[in-house]
């Protein structure tokens, strides 16, 4: 099934790619986007969703089960408190991606914004993920409680190279390839060796999203991440508070 | 939450406000419809030499003579006419908009440097403070702004924004969040050549306040925008510095960033911050500021409010979101977003 969504307001969007669902479709192409917001927001299903162009914020928001594929770049938030499913985007995208996400991928070729990652969590078998293939910006993961972000460097340069990285993280791993400065960590983040065990780890994400993107995987899974963790799971215990 | 979109043409091409009523009504969800406005550069040739002065009126009977009184007070009304308006279901006209074009008389202050800019800048302030029933809203030379409480889309169709053509414009979708919505608290603001649109808050208002109050600007219009305007006037205008040295003092890097700077920036860094610490300014921001030459848009420190900029041949843009820049220049070559603090700064070619 095509849509076309050139003018097309996104309640009138999303209305079509649910009923595409309700009929048992799997596969949809959405051409002319142009800042759409809300795609796809709490659709649930298998549904494949291909957007051409460049959808607004809070794409896939509470999403569970479907993938977006996005051939171009994202606003602000795709992924927000994302339940399942993933989005993969050819290009780059805003601030606050994966904002809240408690589960499912997003997968970014390029590069994305300030605040990426933050507060994703997790729980039990619930555990998202955020793989971006260029650079991130300041207070990337921050208050970040679970889940996983890897920040790839594809090119030149240092992957992250601005403040406040998980900045109150009180959860989950950030692994960011190569060396990065202790100024840039934020409060309550501690890099932490990075071993073969964490290697095993990222490897197999690495490869789906080589896969997905197109990319040699090779040079990813060649080099070296620092890896970021929580120092502890109450950061700021004690500052509103004291014993 | 608002939504902001600045172009400039560096050739001073016009471009009618077709484009740019598009790109704004893209971002409907960042308003409440509230306020919008636009500002155009360029826009009145025939009078290009005079100030261009658009004033909100209440009842026009009790407050234009006295207006007119006080501007030929001080210089020459060279034509004066209503705003054209079209009446629209959704927008509620609660005040009369009407032009003047007016040449001060400098003799009477013969001892400035600028006497024209000083008069009518005075004039502003005072007409304004008073309270009178007339808000003057735009008092540059061959600039109009256009703006009331509305959709962005019933604003420009308010004032067939479309018959309007100019070399560089801003818009601007309101969503108020700390004062009411009125004609008068809808962007763009201007002052001079000065015009400001601005999503986010600037919580170091008062004493942003308190310093331009020293300097004899008088804040009137309810909400933290105008500051700016007033801000970049005094630093740029009357201080002498660069958009790029004024934006590093409005939103300076950090004291932890100053200290691992090479020595020349880190003297020049310092400097700034403890000369214009008063003018720092704090807050989640976006702002574009425009002056007949260029146009600069930049965040808050810490990127708290969305920018993105875009150029296309000699056309710079700048927006709150890249759908925006894309719905005004469907063939935009090079999109992109800065970092906090870093300027988007698009200059006329001379």
């Amino acid at each position: 099934m095509t849509i076309d969504a050139n003018g097309m307001n996104y309640t009138e969007l999303n209305t079509r790619l649910r009923a595409a669902v309700a009929q048992g479709i799997d596969e949809v192409v959405v051409n002319n986007v142009l800042g759409q917001r809300f795609i796809a927001d709490g659709l649930k299903g298998n549904i494949r969703i291909t957007l051409n162009g460049v959808p607004g914020g809070d794409l896939g928001m509470f999403m569970s089960g479907p993938t977006c594929i996005v051939h171009g770049n994202c606003e602000h938030a795709p992924g927000n408190t994302m339940d399942g499913g993933s989005i993969i985007i050819h290009g780059s995208a805003g601030d606050a991606v994966a904002h809240s996400m408690r589960g499912g991928k997003v997968f970014v070729r390029e590069d994305i914004g300030y605040r990426g990652g933050i507060h994703m969590k997790e729980y039990q078998e619930k555990r998202p993920i955020l793989v971006v293939g260029g650079t991130a910006r300041a207070f990337l993961g921050e208050y970040m409680a679970g889940g996983l972000i890897i920040v790839l460097g594809k090119n030149d340069g240092e992957p992250v190279s601005e403040r406040g990285i998980g900045s109150g993280i009180h959860g989950g791993e950030i692994y960011i390839r190569g060396n990065v400065q202790e100024r840039y960590l934020g409060t309550g983040a501690a890099i932490q060796p990075y071993s073969a065990e964490h290697r095993d780890r990222i490897a197999p994400i690495v490869q789906e999203f080589s896969k997905a993107l197109g990319m040699d995987p090779q040079p990813f899974l060649d080099a070296e991440f620092t890896r970021i963790c929580p120092m502890s799971s109450r950061p700021f215990a004690g500052k509103y508070t004291w014993e | 939450m608002c939504g902001i979109i600045g172009v400039i043409d560096r050739r001073k091409e016009p471009m009618d406000g077709l484009r740019i009523k598009k790109a704004l009504s893209q971002m409907n969800e960042r308003g409440s419809g509230e306020g919008a406005g636009y500002a155009v550069y360029g826009v009145y040739p025939e009078y290009k030499d005079y100030y261009a002065l658009h004033v909100f009126f209440n009842n026009i009977h009790e407050t234009k003579d006295a207006l007119d009184a006080t501007l030929e007070q001080w210089g020459r009304i060279v034509h004066d006419e209503e705003i054209p308006t079209y009446e629209q279901p959704n927008l509620r006209k609660t005040h009369t908009p009407w032009r003047y074009f007016f040449k001060p008389d400098k003799k009477l202050m013969a001892w400035s440097k600028s006497p024209e800019d000083d008069i009518v800048t005075y004039l502003v302030m005072k007409i304004n403070a008073e309270r009178k029933g007339s808000l003057v809203f735009s008092s540059g030379k061959n600039i109009g702004v256009f703006k009331a409480s509305g959709w962005p889309e019933d604003v420009a169709n308010f004032y067939r924004i479309e018959d309007y053509a100019g070399y560089l414009w801003l818009g601007h979708n309101r969503y108020p969040t700390n004062t009411p919505g009125w004609w008068g608290g809808a962007h763009p603001f201007n002052l001079l050549g000065w015009s400001v649109v601005h999503n986010g808050e600037i919580t170091s208002y008062g004493t942003n306040r308190r310093y331009i109050e020293s300097f004899g600007y008088q804040c009137t219009m309810y909400t933290d925008t105008e500051v700016v305007a007033y801000l970049i006037d005094l630093l740029v205008r009357k201080h002498g510095l660069s958009e790029e040295l004024a934006v590093k003092a409005l939103a300076p890097p950090f004291w932890d960033e100053i200290d691992i700077m090479a020595p020349r920036q880190k003297m020049v860094a310092k400097a700034l911050r403890l000369a214009y610490g008063s003018a720092l300014m704090n807050g989640p921001f976006a702002i574009v500021v425009a002056n007949q030459e260029s146009m600069v848009g930049f965040t808050d420190r810490i990127k708290l409010r969305p920018l993105v900029g875009g150029t296309c041949g000699n056309r710079v843009f700048v927006s709150s979101e890249e759908a925006a820049i894309r719905a005004m220049e469907p063939d935009i070559e090079h999109v992109y977003m800065p970092r906090a603090g870093e300027p988007i700064i698009g200059k006329v070619i001379p």
